[in-house]
This record gives C-alpha cells, structure tokens and sequence, in this order.
C-alpha cells in the first residue's frame, strides 16, 4: 500500500514576478515554499497514512529548489522523497514533466494512488497531472472534493468529483491518478519532530538515465516552446467621489455614470 | 564567525511564523478590542509543542535550541505581544527554570506535563508593592514541618488565571537580604490559592495578566525549587531567561512595524508619488531596519551564549534594554508613516504601540537595565558563578528518544 504525492516548490504569494519577453519566470530572492495546493494533497496522503498504514512518498520533478517542497512534505508526516532530475531536463514542457513524472512512479513499483493537487500555482497549469495519468494509463480523477472510501487490498477507491454542474460521485480501480479539487482539508502544519527529520533527510535524485526515459523528458525534445512574452499593461486607477444630497441622489448619480461608460 | 542559521533553524521559524499568521491574526483585532484571551490559543501552540520547543525530548520538549526559542517568540510578537508573553512566562520564567534548579522528580512532575502543554505555567515575583525593589516583597514562607505555609500576593501576572503551576518567590525569613527569598512550585488547585484578572490595561489586551493570592498554602518541602535562601538567585536566573523571550519578541515588534510601514508606503500616495519616495519616510524606515538588525544581533549573541552554557546576564540585559526601547520608537514612527491612519486600529500600528511599551516596563525597566550596564562597565557589578547553570544546548542530550516517537 503506497500513496505518492507529487510537488514542487513556488514563490511566496508575496514574492513580486516578472515575465520577461522570452517567458522566462523570475521572482527574485523570494522564498521558495511548498506550491500551496500541494500542501492540501500532502495533507491528504497524510490522513490516509493515519488510516490505513500506507507508505507515503513525495516526489519532484525538478533541480534543488524543489527539495524545499519535499522537505515540508517531510516534515508534514510524509515517510519518504524522491528528487527526479538532471541538467537535460531543463526547459520540458508538461509532457516532459509527465514521461519523468510517470516513470519515477514505475521506479516506485508499488503504487496504488498518486495524489495531485489543484494546480501548479506558478504555471497556472494542471495539465500536467492529465499527462501523468495518460503516461501510466492509469484512471484519471480530477478536481475531486472528498475520499469517500478506500479499499487498497481491494484496489478499489470511490470519492466525489467537483463539477461545474454539480457533485458526482464515482468509484475507480487502484492503482489511479487523483488531483484535489480546491482547498479540501485543513492542511498540517510541521511537526518540530518532522522538522528535525527533515533537515536531516538526504533526498535522492534520480537521473533521466536512472529512469530509463531518454529524450522523452528532455527540455530540447519539448514539443511546446515559448517564443515571447509580453506582460499584461500596467493598471492606472483614478478614484472619484460622488457627492449628492441624499444616499438615493448618490445612487442615482452612481448608475447613470455607470451607465454613461458601459458598464451596465 | 557564522552568522548563518541551519536548515532546522529556518523550517521551526516558518512553521511558528505560519501558525500564528494563520491561527491567530485573522481574529487579534477582535480579542484585543474585547481585552480577552482567545481560548483556542494555549491548547493550539500546545498542540503544535511550540510550549515545549527548547525543552529536552525526554522532558516532554521538542528538543530544539535556545536560538529557536528566540525565532519563535520573534514570529509570535510579530502578529501580537500577548503571544510571546506566553512563552515568557511559560518557557522562559518557568520551564527554564525547572530544567536548570528543579530535581529529576520536580521535572518528571512539573516539566514534563508543562513542556507537553498539558499544563500551563506562570511566574510569581511581582507584588502591589515591590516591582524593581524585589528584596521588598512580602509574601512569606514559614516552614511548618514538612510544608511551607504561603501567604502573600502576587501582582501583574501573566497567566494568572490560566496557569496550573505557578513559580513563586517569597521570603523565607524577615529581614531584607537577599538569601532569604525561597522559590517554591505551588500548584493552582492548592487550598488557599485564588486568582483574578486585570483589566484596562495600555496593551497586551488579549493576553491574561491578573493577581494570584495564597492564603495559609500549604506548600510541600518537595516542592522547594533550589535550597532555602536560594529563592533571589533562582529568580535572577529566571530572568536572564524570561527577557531572553522578550527581547527576542520585541525585535519581531520592530520588523512588525517596519513590513508594515515598508507596505503601506509603497501603497500611499501624496504629492503625486508614493510616500516611499519621500526623503522623511525613508529615514524612518532606515531607522526601523537598523533597530531590527541590531536588535536581532543582540538577541542572537545572547542565545548563542545559553547554547553554549555561558552565562549571559548581561548580554540579554542588553538586548532586552536596547529591543523593547526601540521596539516603542519603532511603533511611534510606523504610526507617523501611516498618517492618522495609524492613529486609529484600521491599521496594527496603534496596538504595536500600546503592546510595546509595556516591554519597557516588565522583566526589568529600562531603567534596572541602564543600571545594570552601567554596573557593569564600572565594573560595580560581577556575575559570580550559580549552584546550577542553566545547561548548554547538548543535541544528543536535548534529542535523545526523538526518533523513536511518532510525529505529533
């Protein structure tokens, strides 16, 4: 029995980005932290290693930085974590990430449910998890909003799904790709005793060569490029204070200015 | 020299910085207006063993340093003074204290429960008439047999209502020398103990201060702390640890103010730019930095000093005069920088001013602390070596059983 939980460090929310022209994200010196969906979806293989005794593994795709992640997810209560990476890899794009993503859950070897969590805050992206799951040719259940049950020995899980409908409820075979709707649980905080282990854990890394995946996963064999950035233009703002001899007065002024520039 | 901090260092302070932002700001507004305590707070930083952080695994702690201690009541403070009091009295004035006088049997006892957060903690020094002038207090303990019958009142405590064990410092024979205060463990549920609080105070309002009275307590001899007559000199070292814990926490006041000024000037616009541009912000803003820069190495040397088993009363002196006072010049310039804004509690500023200025007042007033320094540099004054030293941080010692509990 064997939850992986995938991550990787982002920029505090409060860290000021820039795009430049070519794409390229920077963030300064801003502090790295665990993507904040993921610590929901570490907080989920947690709960379920607090119920049923599994393994959990979290596991990254990408240079040091990301060891910051996985260390936090260590430190939540996560067994273990594993580091995929090598110079090559710079620059994949989402099914790069995916082809490493899918064959480091194949070095796993015992894998019954890979958890994801709502998205990569600082690519906005979730495609990602899609391809993971296509890669592996595992069961793809997205956006869901609780775990109803698990059965591992059985290899079966049903949970509710968050549509934009509604809630459905589905069940799927084990082993399945799973990602978090949105902020599901209260996430856990570090323990001091996941702390200090933690900051003595030494993370492996293994190699494209160690997984056996070659080009697939290789940043200069990326099907999609970004070839130019331009940022959104600067917001300029003006604040203008209606006055009138009455609330009323001030609303009627208030609509017909809306009115006047179109925005009802 | 490594001015750096480690890797568990970081990660206890981001996990201290992100409970109380998370946990606690949202509703500090609230609490202070009503001048209440929120009740989720103890049992939360109990749960989360920050009140056993500095203690030794096998003691019920978390194993952690004296330098940790000092980052975490940084991040408390950062979002309230009433936070970091907790750890004052609870850690820095009681739980050091037991760790360094108490016998294997009072820690197994005391600390142990204390350090897990099962039971809570306070200081008993100050009475209605003897602040500073500590060899004046009244409240006195007669040896009757085995026990020690306590009478007196305890005045500005924090915790008061809130703590089941309290350290208390009375005198133990009539005149006024120092080898005559005895420190004793007295629990809350002892007959004659009552406890109140106060209200209307400047600051700390969502913090717990009050009174505790012992009426004819009978206090077993086992719950001495140190030798009879030894009370002054548990209490002094008590507060080389409890202004430890405040100096570090009014550092955290002063970058409060100074990320809020920073923030709020880069938001304010007058004469056609942002104030941040204006040549008298950025003095204050300069101004604020260097208080947290300073501040921080002064706190940080201090701990450095208890990791090593140095004796450092004079050090943390120093950093609990020169952090609290400018921790009040801090709060007076961040209010300026907000304009009438911060004038009022639409913004933290005010509350950062009426919390600071009660740490110039408790654990020694910046006056004491002059003296002391001034005592010490006329060479008036020596520190002259205690029975039991508080001990060096020793990780194996500190750690010892830590990999074999289960994460909490």
């Amino acid at each position: 029995m064997h939850v992986v939980v995938i991550t990787k460090s982002t920029p505090d929310k409060e860290a000021k980005i820039t795009v430049n022209a070519s794409g390229v994200v920077t963030w300064g010196d801003a502090q790295m932290v665990i993507n904040p969906w993921d610590e929901y979806s570490v907080t989920e293989a947690i709960l379920l290693k607090e119920a049923h005794g599994v393994k959990t593994t979290a596991l990254a795709i990408g240079p040091e930085v990301h060891n910051d992640a996985l260390k936090q997810a260590l430190a939540m209560g996560v067994d273990e974590a594993v580091r995929v990476w090598d110079d090559g890899m710079e620059g994949q794009d989402s099914l790069g990430y995916a082809n490493a993503a899918a064959a480091a859950i194949r070095k796993l070897g015992d894998v019954d449910l890979v958890l994801f969590g709502k998205e990569f805050m600082d690519v906005g992206t979730d495609a990602h998890i899609f391809q993971t799951a296509r890669k592996l040719g595992w069961p793809m259940l997205g956006s869901y909003l609780k775990i109803l049950s698990v059965d591992f020995a059985g290899k079966t899980i049903s949970l509710d799904r968050l549509l934009e409908e509604g809630k459905q409820t589905v069940t799927s075979k084990l082993p399945a790709i799973a990602s978090l709707a949105q902020d599901i649980n209260e996430p856990k905080y570090p323990s001091f005793m996941g702390i200090r282990k933690a900051s003595k854990a030494t993370i492996p890394v293994w190699s494209s060569a160690d997984l056996g995946i070659g080009e697939q996963a290789l940043g200069n064999s990326a099907f999609v490029r970004t070839t130019a950035f331009a940022n959104l233009p600067a917001w300029e703002g003006s604040v203008q204070i209606i006055d009138g001899t009455s609330d009323q007065d001030k609303a009627d002024k208030l609509v017909a200015r809306l009115i006047e520039e179109k925005i009802l | 020299m490594d001015f750096s901090l480690s890797e568990e260092h970081l990660m206890a302070q981001k996990m201290v910085r992100d409970f109380a932002q998370k946990e606690i700001y949202p509703t500090i507004k609230e609490y202070d207006r009503r001048q209440e305590m929120n009740p989720d707070v103890l049992p939360l930083m109990a749960k989360h063993g920050i009140l056993g952080i500095n203690i030794p695994v096998r003691y019920g702690g978390q194993g952690f340093d004296y330098l940790t201690l000092a980052l975490a009541c940084e991040e408390l403070e950062r979002v309230d003074t009433t936070l970091r009091v907790i750890m004052s009295v609870h850690v820095g004035l009681n739980s050091m204290a037991l760790l360094q006088w108490g016998s294997e049997e009072q820690k197994q006892k005391y600390l142990v429960p204390q350090a897990r957060g099962e039971r809570y903690a306070a200081f008993c020094l100050t009475e209605p008439g003897a602040g500073s002038d500590v060899l004046s207090m009244q409240a006195t303990a007669r040896r009757q047999g085995d026990v020690y019958v306590l009478n007196g009142e305890k005045m500005w405590i924090s915790l008061a209502t809130k703590a089941h064990h309290f350290l208390v410092v009375a005198r133990t024979a009539n005149d006024k020398e120092s080898h005559n205060l005895t420190a004793f463990i007295v629990t809350h549920d002892m007959k004659g103990v009552t406890t109140g609080d106060i209200h209307g105070k400047l600051g700390v309002r969502a913090g717990s201060t009050g009174w505790v009275a012992f009426s004819d307590v009978e206090v077993p001899v086992e719950n001495r702390l140190g030798e009879e007559g030894e009370g002054f000199y548990v209490a002094m070292s008590c507060l080389d640890n409890g202004r430890y814990t405040v100096a570090a926490g009014a550092v955290g006041l002063i970058r409060a103010c100074l990320e809020d000024s920073v923030k709020y000037a880069h938001s304010r616009t007058t004469f056609g730019k942002p104030i941040a541009e204006h040549q008298l912000i950025k003095q204050k803003i300069a101004l604020m930095q260097q208080w947290y820069d300073a501040g921080k190495l002064l706190v940080m040397r201090s701990g450095w000093m208890k990791n090593m088993g140095q004796r450092n009363t004079r050090e943390t002196s120093m950093a609990k005069w020169y952090a609290t006072d400018h921790s009040v010049q801090a709060a007076l310039e961040a209010i300026q920088v907000h304009g009438a804004y911060g004038f009022s509690d639409e913004y933290d500023v005010e509350r950062y001013l009426r919390n600071a200025k009660g740490g110039v007042i408790y654990e020694g007033t910046s006056e004491i602390h002059q003296l002391m320094q001034a005592d010490y540099a006329l060479e008036f004054r020596h520190d002259r070596p205690l029975r039991r030293e508080l001990p060096a941080y020793d990780a194996a010692f500190w750690q010892a059983e830590a990999d074999k509990m289960p994460n909490r």
